[in-house]
């Protein structure tokens, strides 16, 4: 029935082929020297192809070996190159390590790299060694590297109950996944025996100890067999996906899937690892999920970070994590079974005690209840307590102090003395009442162990102080009994219900306010715009609900450049190398991540839509805060958010560039639209002078002709000043008008001025009025007089033929006042503040009006000079320029 | 230098100036009759004509496709003493002045009225031709007596100090012609004050209250305006 199913592959299966084989293509390729234990001639099997390699002309160089002063590897090391390692200080001693950065700037075609489960010296980038060599494949390089089968993260409990040892350095699975090539590195216990006695594997004293430790032929043979079995099942999925990749059907039952719950508790993390063995073996895909249930109350909030825990343990592992909420655990479960078509679903035994599951009944029959059609494997969990020591420590439930008790007993006192006036006018049952309001304010005030407490002191105090007989705990009648067992299960449910009540409430308070400060946050960012105020909004934000110093560093092309960051803080050198790392390989990086958690803060890529803007950088105040997931994800919520508000900014930005550039055009075109006219215009008359005297010259009058003369010389020079002035205000626009200032007399630039404009002048008059023995002003003459030259121009060109134009110039205080008027008809007071604008023309009656440059040059060259140029409306009619330029 | 003088009196013009346009309108401005004009279109061809042709005048256009105007102006001026015009579409002070240093002796900015051009053309053939130096400078009401030191403007003597004496008889010397800044303080101050620009303003200025009659509308001495001064003549 499933058979067509396999004849081909499924899309998905080619898919998934494909990107394996592009994602290799780009990383560069593991080869793993696999061993059963030290000395069985890893590092010189690893040696030996490295010069295989050599010789085939591959660029090959030493990372890192560990010789261990074996003769036969330092041999074999001569002709290799090696990379200098990088010496670590830790404790003021300097630890040799694999220089990381050396090795990818060195850029070899494969490098080796010895000793995969080795940890690094803190203070290295990453923790493991294992992740600079996920590194250096990361950056194309090839790696040939050695590991010991027992380093292995799934065989970790099986090596431990095999030797009785527990091994630190783990490498996870994945990494053994990943390898392209598994050489195993055999040789027969006996001869590794023999070379350890002949202390080829260790120095003598060490030798030795490792003889008895490790060094047993029990030992040996069962990590033997152990390589030998996973290097064989390496080959057999390589067998698999090759034959799956060519649609060869195999001999393989129908895929399975498995899945495996994990709650927190202590035997989590060996369910796991069976569940990896058994995935293994059964060659099939595992989903490890959580379920999150409401109500878990303040033991879930102290239970996540060990589920984190598990679930990262599980992704290193290769499972497929997901984290579900539910109402209740068995249904969530198997719905996410059925919709991941997961076939097997892995259980624990149920430890807990008999009576208890009276009250509920064990996971393991609700999920085998619900299951249907999907097989329930139960495997037992002994308690893996030498594992277990390992990990970190866990927040040991919390005690109630002492005084939660001491308040209990004042309680049922104070209940007792509440009592005693009216128990002789009320039932005896009715004081019970009383005593549980104790219990009730005990588990509102105090907590659930107080509470029961109280109840258990409430049935004492009651039995003693007003159960006859009284002032004794002898019961004269059975009946209390009753009463008793009553006040106490209705005490102890009560404080159970109080209490469960007020934990949700305080994790809904703590959710409340985290939803509360992501509102805030959105609220902020939403109301500012422009990136100064985005990144303003963000990290006082941070600030105020993380109690954190944050650092925003966003990419100026290649590099990336603090934008914002808390007051008086800054980024050191070594911080920013680890920003920069996290925002390249776009993963957290920092304290409290795997990757260079040696500094100071923690990194998170601000990812956007398109690509990773930047970085957010994170100092918490306590060091737990690092490590706290809540924190975590509540950073992580901060940082998307962040990276939107900041992509909305920077699109903000470009659109407003689109406008500016628009504006722009519009300019260019008015410019474009003046400059033909004014370009056109005299050629039109000079072109009509020209043709109309080239063929009708001869029968032209003689004034005629001169009168065509006269208007195309005119209209040249005309063009010829508009050229002029086009070239004046393109040097202004573009900066290469320099201003080169030097003491000026002022009285030869008003006669320069009126040298040019000479010719134009004709029967005009010009009034000058500028005192004699004034000082020379520094100024650009050249410039200057091109000034004057154009409000002289002006002048003359809009007042009538016989008005007077006035040219006068003095020293007031401390600025030079120049001023040109004429009796012309002036402008619009609406206009004057734009006549200096480019491109602006007052209109004309006669159509003599300038290009609408000559004004805005003054004013350009005047503010250069920082100088100033304004216009008004003479008394009597006409316009009066007037230039003010400082002295000194 | 020797004076060759071979095409019947006509002073012997050379053109350098690569634009079509422009040749033809020279050669309509400058008629055959009166001037024997030479081309060259480029700045090594005009380095060649210039010492084989041996021409009283060059114009010269500073744009030139292979070598800067004003490196040909300097590469004749290392032989010669020949008179050269700029002809030039710069219209900058700063390319003004470094052709007239170079050793140019005029500089006309382009476009320019053939009036101009024929004045100047026969104040510096004028000046290079005649053999001896006139003695007398007269440009309207103003008269220089440069052999008795003597200078009136309408018959009355004006006294000047030795400096501004000297300061007119060199551009008297050059009348027409435009100075530049530096070439005037080198030759009255020395070469020590050729950037003091305002010892030859401050002069300059005491100079025109003695001479002009309405110093702010000067007659005599023309500002070039970021270039130099030049004296008027007739």
């Amino acid at each position: 029935m499933r058979d067509d199913e396999t004849q081909r592959p499924s899309p998905e299966t080619l898919l998934r082929v494909a990107q394996a084989e592009e994602a290799q293509a780009a990383k560069g390729k593991l080869k793993i020297f696999l061993g059963y234990a030290a000395g069985v001639g890893k590092t010189y099997a690893m040696l030996q192809a490295a010069h295989e390699r050599l010789h085939d002309g591959r660029d090959v160089v030493v990372g890192y070996v560990e010789s261990h002063d074996r003769s036969e590897t330092d041999l074999l090391l001569e002709g290799l190159e090696v990379v200098p390692r990088a010496l670590v200080e830790y404790l003021g001693v300097a630890l040799p390590e694999l220089d990381l950065d050396a090795v990818l700037v060195r850029r070899p075609q494969i490098a080796l790299v010895d000793e995969l489960a080795h940890t690094n010296a803190p203070g290295s980038r990453h923790p493991k060694r294992w992740q600079d060599v996920e590194e250096i494949l990361s950056a194309g390089i090839d790696v040939y590297t050695t590991v010991n089968i027992q380093h292995f993260e799934s065989l970790r409990d099986v090596v431990a109950q095999i030797t009785g040892v527990v091994v630190r350095e783990n490498v996870p699975d994945s990494i053994l996944d990943q390898a392209v090539e598994i050489r195993l590195v055999d040789i027969p216990p006996e001869d590794l025996l023999q070379r350890l006695k002949e202390g080829k594997v260790y120095i003598p004293e060490k030798a030795a100890h490792a003889a008895e430790n490790f060094f047993k032929p029990g030992n040996l043979m069962a990590l033997r067999e152990l390589s030998l079995r996973r290097a064989a099942a390496r080959v057999d999925d390589q067998v698999r996906a090759y034959m799956e990749s060519r649609s060869i059907a195999g001999p393989w039952p129908v895929a399975e899937r498995l899945l495996v719950c994990v709650s927190g508790s202590p035997f989590s993390e060996t369910l796991i690892r069976t569940t990896r063995r058994l995935a293994d073996d059964l060659k099939s895909t595992w989903h490890t999920v959580y379920v999150e249930t409401p109500g878990g109350g303040k033991q879930i909030q102290e239970n996540r970070e060990r589920v984190w825990k598990d679930l990262r343990l599980a992704e290193s592992l290769g499972a497929q994590v997901a984290s579900l909420t539910g109402a209740s655990v068995p249904e969530a479960l198997i719905d996410y079974a059925r919709k991941n078509h997961v076939t097997k679903i892995v259980v624990g035994k149920p430890t807990k005690a008999r009576w208890r599951e009276f009250l509920r009944p064990p996971l393991v029959d609700q999920v085998i209840r619900l299951s249907g059609s999907i097989d329930v494997y139960v495997v037992s969990i002994a308690p893996a307590e030498t594992v277990k020591k390992e990990g970190v420590p866990h927040a040991a439930g919390k005690r109630p102090p002492l005084s939660g008790y001491l308040k209990s007993l004042v309680l049922v006192l104070a209940a007792s003395l509440v009592c005693q006036p009216v128990h002789a006018f009320l039932a005896p049952t009715n004081l019970v009442m009383i005593y549980l309001l104790a219990v009730v304010l005990a588990a509102l005030r105090l907590g659930r162990k107080e509470a029961t407490c109280t109840a258990f002191l409430s049935v004492l105090a009651y039995d003693f102080f007003f159960v006859p007989p009284r002032f004794t705990f002898a019961v004269s009648d059975t009946q209390y009994l009753i009463t008793f067992l009553a006040l106490f299960v209705v005490g102890v449910v009560i404080s159970t219900l109080v209490s469960q009540t007020r934990e949700r409430a305080e994790a809904i308070r703590q959710r409340e306010a985290q939803t509360a400060t992501l509102y805030y946050l959105s609220r902020d960012l939403a109301a500012v715009s422009g990136l100064d105020a985005i990144l303003d909004a963000l990290v006082r934000n941070i600030e105020e609900s993380l109690q954190a110093q944050v650092v925003v560093l966003l990419s100026e092309g290649e590099r990336l450049e603090v934008q914002a960051a808390s007051g008086g803080f800054t980024l050191g050198a070594k911080e920013a190398a680890v920003a920069d790392w996290a925002f390249r390989n776009r993963a957290a990086a920092g304290r409290g991540t795997e990757t260079l958690g040696s500094a100071k803060l923690l990194y998170l890529p601000l990812q956007a839509s398109g690509d990773v803007l930047g970085v957010i950088g994170i100092r918490f105040r306590e060091e737990r805060e690092f490590t706290s997931p809540q924190c975590r994800r509540l950073v992580q919520a901060y940082a998307a958010q962040a990276a939107l508000a900041v992509e909305r900014a920077q699109f903000a930005r470009q659109a407003e560039q689109a406008q500016i550039l628009k504006a722009r055009e519009s300019l260019e075109r008015a410019l474009l639209n003046s400059v033909s006219h004014d370009l056109r215009t005299p050629l039109v008359t000079i072109t009509g002078a020209l043709g109309a005297l080239r063929e009708k010259g001869v029968e032209l009058a003689a004034e005629a002709k001169s009168d065509l003369l006269e208007a195309a010389w005119e209209e040249a020079g005309r063009l010829n000043r508009f050229v002029g002035n086009l070239l004046d205000m393109t040097r202004l626009e573009s900066g290469a008008l320099k201003v080169k200032e030097s003491p000026t007399d002022v009285q030869d630039l008003v006669g320069c001025a009126l040298a040019v404009l000479e010719p134009h002048l004709g029967r005009r008059s010009v009034e000058i009025a500028v005192p004699a023995g004034l000082p020379p002003v520094r100024m650009d003459m050249v410039l200057m007089t091109q000034v004057l030259v154009n409000l002289l121009d002006n002048a003359l060109k809009y007042s009538p033929p016989a008005s007077q134009v006035e040219v006068s110039a003095d020293v007031v205080g401390e600025r030079l006042i120049i001023e040109v008027c004429d009796r012309g008809r002036g402008v619009p007071s609406a206009d004057l503040a734009h006549i200096f604008d480019k491109f602006y023309r007052v209109p004309v009656p006669e159509g003599a009006g300038g290009t609408g440059l000559g004004l805005s040059i003054c004013r350009g060259i005047v503010e250069a000079h920082g100088g100033t140029i304004e216009a008004h409306n003479r008394s009597g009619g006409g316009l009066r320029v007037t230039v003010s330029l400082p002295v000194n | 230098m020797q004076k060759v003088k071979t095409d019947g009196g006509r002073p012997r013009i050379l053109v350098v100036d690569d634009e079509a346009a422009i040749l033809r309108f020279l050669k309509s401005a400058l008629p055959g009759e009166e001037y024997s004009l030479h081309f060259a279109e480029n700045g090594h061809a005009a380095l060649a004509a210039a010492a084989a042709a041996r021409p009283d005048l060059v114009l010269l256009d500073l744009g030139l496709p292979d070598l800067d105007g004003v490196e040909v102006i300097r590469r004749i001026r290392e032989w010669s003493t020949l008179p050269i015009i700029v002809l030039s579409v710069r219209d900058r002070e700063d390319d003004k002045v470094a052709a007239l240093d170079a050793g140019a002796d005029d500089y006309l900015v382009k476009p320019f009225g053939v009036a101009e051009l024929q004045a100047r053309i026969r104040v510096v053939l004028r000046r290079s031709l005649q053999q001896a130096p006139e003695p007398v400078y007269r440009f309207d009401e103003l008269e220089i007596d440069l052999q008795r030191r003597k200078v009136t403007r309408a018959g009355t003597e004006i006294q000047l100090t030795p400096t501004e004496y000297d300061l007119l008889r060199l551009l008297a010397n050059h009348a027409g012609m435009v100075l530049t800044h530096g070439q005037i303080l080198k030759k009255v101050w020395g070469s020590a004050y050729a950037d003091q620009q305002n010892v030859l303003r401050v002069t300059m200025s005491n100079l025109r209250q003695k001479i002009e009659p309405v110093p702010s509308r000067p007659r005599y001495i023309i500002t070039e305006l970021g270039v130099g001064y030049r004296l008027k003549s007739a």
